[in-house]
């Protein structure tokens, strides 16, 4: 077997001196009738080739975004990904390397997430950034909690718009700690009025920018509203390409910003891996989850990373931690950052640019279908006969057009709205092709 | 002032070269993608552009690319040498995996498309579900948890619920029993989901007393046991069918913290011993990479009754089609957004199928030999608490003991293997053991490989016994020790631009 280099001889000669009969004897602690003798009922080992050639086989059942005009959107994103992106990402110290525990062997990964960390700072206008999460769905279930830790309350009002995927990870945890969450109804075309909502028992608003259905809105009367009952204002980014273009959070007064990191420098992958970003406010520092990467020094005197304040993780803690996530998402964190360093500051703006000016010469072909006012690279689409229904119709014509509500919300009476987004990959023919098709 | 022949003028030493801060190499005007500039058009923004510059560096793509470079070779990983970090199973990461998980068909695709459009993803998580589920002898996979620290949250909900569907005289089970020698996350999981945390002491064979684990298992309000087997003092819990039956009698449930599958898989089947639910780390025993801190992926099996609890979404077949059901009655609800971590799950699948059933056998059975070989090396000079509690499983379990009069610890150990070109094992865990060195080789090392790590260690024992200034180590890392205290007083997490 190609990955296992002990041979029959090695093995003799080890067994020897252990002083072990047999390799079985080893698992002598196993209850008897529980050891097998035999191998399971699964096929035998294959070759690279044979491998390789049943997994494409697989892989070809599917309908790869790339075959076609593609406007999915709603939490992933395809964006182009530089070649150098996945190349660098793939050298074997990224890759097979391990949580930095070890900070002297471990300088290349604690570099990188403190510029990762930096970055997140700066695309959502926050002051401290961890080293990601999960996923943005996970990520905002975390801000919540932290918010009720930061608060010593115990009630979410979560906004409608939010991505329901999101809402029920939250909801979820909310069910076994104990929490309430309170889940607005959804408002395509936006105009929801949380504030009201708030009172002196909240610990917090979430509230998603742009909004499932892809409306932007000023935020900063909400936080004053939250912050003038004590809550905390937490900001959900699904597509953070939009931060290229929009302004931040943080300029609006989010106390903590959870956002889906995958549309820069990450592959759909059909939902997973993606990448949480998480950030906040100094001064709730030590409330946050997760790890973070800090600036020290060596015994010369040199400038060195180390994973820090971890005496708020559950190695340390245990029962006592912030949360019980022990890894983040490494190698998506670096996708990310290198992706993001080749951009730069032109380079992300022109990117964000193109996404938006995509989408709005879309919506202007679309005309009064379209149902969200104000929107970053992705709107909602009426279209009386159902929006399932003509996925499906395109589809078959080749045309991945876009996410129907009812897929998120099914049953919400919402069956005739479509999610499309736009971003860089589709050029002026995928546009055309998609209006028509909808006309 | 002339240097000696060993200084260098720029302070980089060969390959080891400092790297600057991306912000420190900011190139205005500098360029590393090339996208042109939108047609200037009304905006739909709302009146929300962003103003001001973001502050993002400026860098071309030869520039990034010579950093990240650099970056890498700062780096330890398994590609480099032996990785023995215990309970972390770092074993090889067959390139394979990553070709196939880049295949547009899994990698192009995205979670909300027609499901007639990807039948072959779900067909594939199916595949994974069957293979996960053969090995464990368990009937239901839940796929969606994102590393293994989120599988215990899943599994630990689906008990909650469990109990909580077995009506209102369940409230007050909240006690969970876990052992003083589990990973962190077992505490840290139970307590966030409102659980008592009941500690177990380990005896002084490293295994959990099952006299005095029914007595406590006795005193009511049970909800589960969360115990690791093998665990982590290396050894196999040999008692496990009479604490599965112990937990069951008191109307509890058994977590099984899958993290050391890789010592039994293809010999030994977790459903077999009573387990209820337990999380497989596919980027430990399945080897998806670990990628200096994840992604990870941590499905969780399930037996038969906690098996309607199981969260959403899961994959359903109707007359020959497969479907993502997003809602079900019994379901404790949703781990995360979408439906798990596809691109690992075609790197553990390719992995699995390399393998074959036979292969898993020889990975499990080549994991203990390894470690049980380490381990009878060097019980000679590194104290091993449970060398003689039977076999080792795949850990080798030390201390610092054998050391003590050399002012040599754990921690010093660790770094000098630095030095010697290795990594170090886990050091300081399991928390039951002072000074633990847990010492994990895998099934991927050669013999020469392990003979080499057995004299490094070896000869690593004797220089600290000699007075080596091992206190000081590592010498020849990409950095010295680094000053962790100061790190955690004065917290600086984010580069600012000098000034401000």
């Amino acid at each position: 077997m190609r990955y296992l280099p002990i041979t029959g001889a090695d093995r003799s000669d080890m067994l020897r001196a252990i002083g072990a009969p047999s390799v079985e004897a080893l698992f002598s602690d196993v209850p008897e009738d529980a050891l097998l003798a035999e191998p399971v009922d699964l096929p035998r080992h294959a070759s690279e080739f044979e491998v390789e050639r049943r997994l494409s086989r697989l892989a070809g059942r599917n309908r790869a975004a790339g075959a076609g005009p593609f406007f999915c959107g709603a939490g992933s994103y395809r964006h182009h990904i530089p070649a150098s992106v996945d190349y660098l990402i793939q050298r074997g110290e990224f890759l097979t390397s391990y949580t930095p525990y070890q900070p002297e062997i471990a300088q290349g990964t604690l570099q990188y997430l403190f510029e990762f960390q930096t970055q997140v700072c700066l695309l959502t206008g926050m002051e401290v950034a961890n080293a990601s999460m999960y996923d943005g769905a996970t990520a905002a279930a975390e801000a919540v909690t932290m918010a009720n830790r930061v608060t010593r309350r115990s009630k979410a009002v979560v906004s409608g718009n939010l991505h329901p995927h999101y809402r029920d990870t939250a909801a979820t945890l909310a069910r076994f700690q104990g929490f309430q969450l309170e889940a607005a109804p959804p408002m395509p075309a936006g105009g929801e009025d949380l504030a009201s909502r708030i009172d002196g028992e909240t610990s917090c608003v979430v509230v998603q920018y742009p909004d499932l259905f892809g409306n932007v809105r000023d935020l900063s009367e909400l936080a004053e509203a939250a912050h003038a009952k004590g809550a905390l204002l937490v900001v959900v980014v699904t597509e953070v390409v939009a931060l290229g273009a929009l302004r931040p959070p943080g300029e609006m007064g989010a106390d903590i910003v959870a956002a889906e990191g995958q549309s820069i420098g990450n592959a759909m992958s059909f939902g997973g891996p993606h990448l949480g970003l998480f950030a906040a406010r100094t001064r709730h520092m030590r409330q946050m989850p997760g790890r973070l990467c800090g600036e020290t020094v060596d015994a010369e005197g040199r400038r060195g990373y180390v994973l820090t304040l971890a005496t708020r993780e559950q190695h340390i803690r245990r029962e006592r931690a912030t949360s019980n996530i022990c890894t983040n998402s490494g190698l998506c964190s670096l996708a990310f950052t290198i992706h993001l360093t080749l951009l730069g500051e032109t380079g992300l703006r022109r990117l964000a640019a193109l996404n938006h000016a995509g989408a709005v010469a879309l919506a202007d072909r679309l005309g009064e279908r379209v149902v969200t006012p104000h929107f970053f690279n992705e709107f909602t689409v009426r279209l009386d006969g159902g929006a399932a229904e003509a996925v499906e119709r395109l589809a078959g014509e080749g045309i991945l057009a876009g996410v129907p509500v009812s897929r998120l919300h099914p049953g919400a009476g919402l069956d005739d709205l479509l999610l499309v987004a736009v971003t860089e990959t589709a050029d002026t023919d995928d546009l055309d092709a998609l209006a028509e098709a909808l006309s | 002032m002339t240097g000696n022949s060993h200084d260098t003028v720029s302070g980089d030493l060969g390959l080891s070269i400092e790297e600057p801060l991306i912000f420190e190499q900011d190139s205005p005007g500098a360029l590393g993608v090339d996208w042109p500039e939108a047609d200037a058009g009304p905006d739909r923004l709302g009146g929300l552009a962003r103003s001001g510059p973001i502050g993002l560096p400026s860098l071309a793509e030869p520039t990034v690319v010579r950093h990240y470079t650099r970056l890498s070779q700062k780096n330890y990983g398994i590609d480099t040498g032996l990785f023995p970090l215990g309970s972390c199973t770092m074993k090889h990461n067959p390139r394979l995996n990553e070709r196939m998980a880049r295949l547009p068909g899994f990698a192009d695709i995205h979670p909300l498309q027609p499901e007639s459009t990807v039948q072959g993803a779900l067909a594939l998580c199916r595949e994974v579900q069957r293979w996960l589920s053969v090995l464990t002898g368990m009937p239901g996979v839940a796929l969606t948890p994102g590393a293994g620290a989120h599988g215990e949250l899943c599994g630990m909900m689906a008990i909650r619920a469990a109990l909580d569907a077995g009506g209102a005289a369940n409230a007050d089970r909240r006690r969970v029993l876990v052992p003083d020698s589990a990973h962190g996350t077992n505490p840290a999981t139970a307590a966030a989901l409102g659980f008592e945390v009941v500690s177990i002491p380990e005896d002084e064979r490293g295994r959990v007393d099952p006299g005095r684990f029914e007595a406590l298992a006795g005193e009511g309000g049970v909800a589960a046991v969360m115990l690791t087997n093998p665990n982590t003092c290396g050894v196999f819990e040999n008692d496990i069918r009479r604490i599965a039956d112990a937990v069951h009698a008191a109307g509890g449930y058994f977590y099984c913290d899958g993290a050391n599958f890789n010592a039994i898989v293809g010999r030994v089947r977790p459903g077999d011993l009573g387990v209820d639910a337990m999380h497989i780390n596919l980027h430990k025993t399945f080897s998806t990479p670990h990628g200096g801190g994840g992604p990870g992926s941590g499905p969780v099996v399930f037996s038969e009754a906690l098996v309607p609890y199981a969260p959403v979404p899961r994959i359903v077949e109707e007359d020959g089609v497969l479907h993502l059901e997003e809602a079900n009655g019994r379901a404790f609800g949703r781990m995360k957004a979408f439906h798990g971590q596809m691109g690992m799950f075609v790197r553990a699948l390719a992995y699995m199928m390399s393998h074959g059933a036979d292969g898993l056998r020889q990975v499990s059975g080549d994991a203990v030999l390894n470690a049980n070989y380490l381990l009878r090396r060097l019980e000679d000079v590194y104290s091993a608490p449970f060398a003689h509690s039977g076999p080792a499983m795949h850990e080798a379990l030390f201390d610092d003991r054998a050391l003590r009069d050399t002012g040599v610890s754990t921690l010093d150990i660790a770094k000098a293997m630095i030095d010697e070109g290795l990594h170090p094992m886990t050091v300081y865990f399991p928390l039951v053991v002072h000074g633990a060195m847990l010492v994990e080789p895998t099934e991927t090392e050669t013999r020469a490989s392990l003979d080499r790590f057995i004299a490094i260690m070896r000869g690593l024992a004797e220089r600290a016994h000699n007075g080596a200034p091992l206190t000081e180590a590592p010498f020849h890392a990409p950095r010295r020790r680094l000053d962790e205290t100061q790190a955690a007083r004065k917290p600086v997490l984010r580069w600012r631009p000098a000034g401000e």
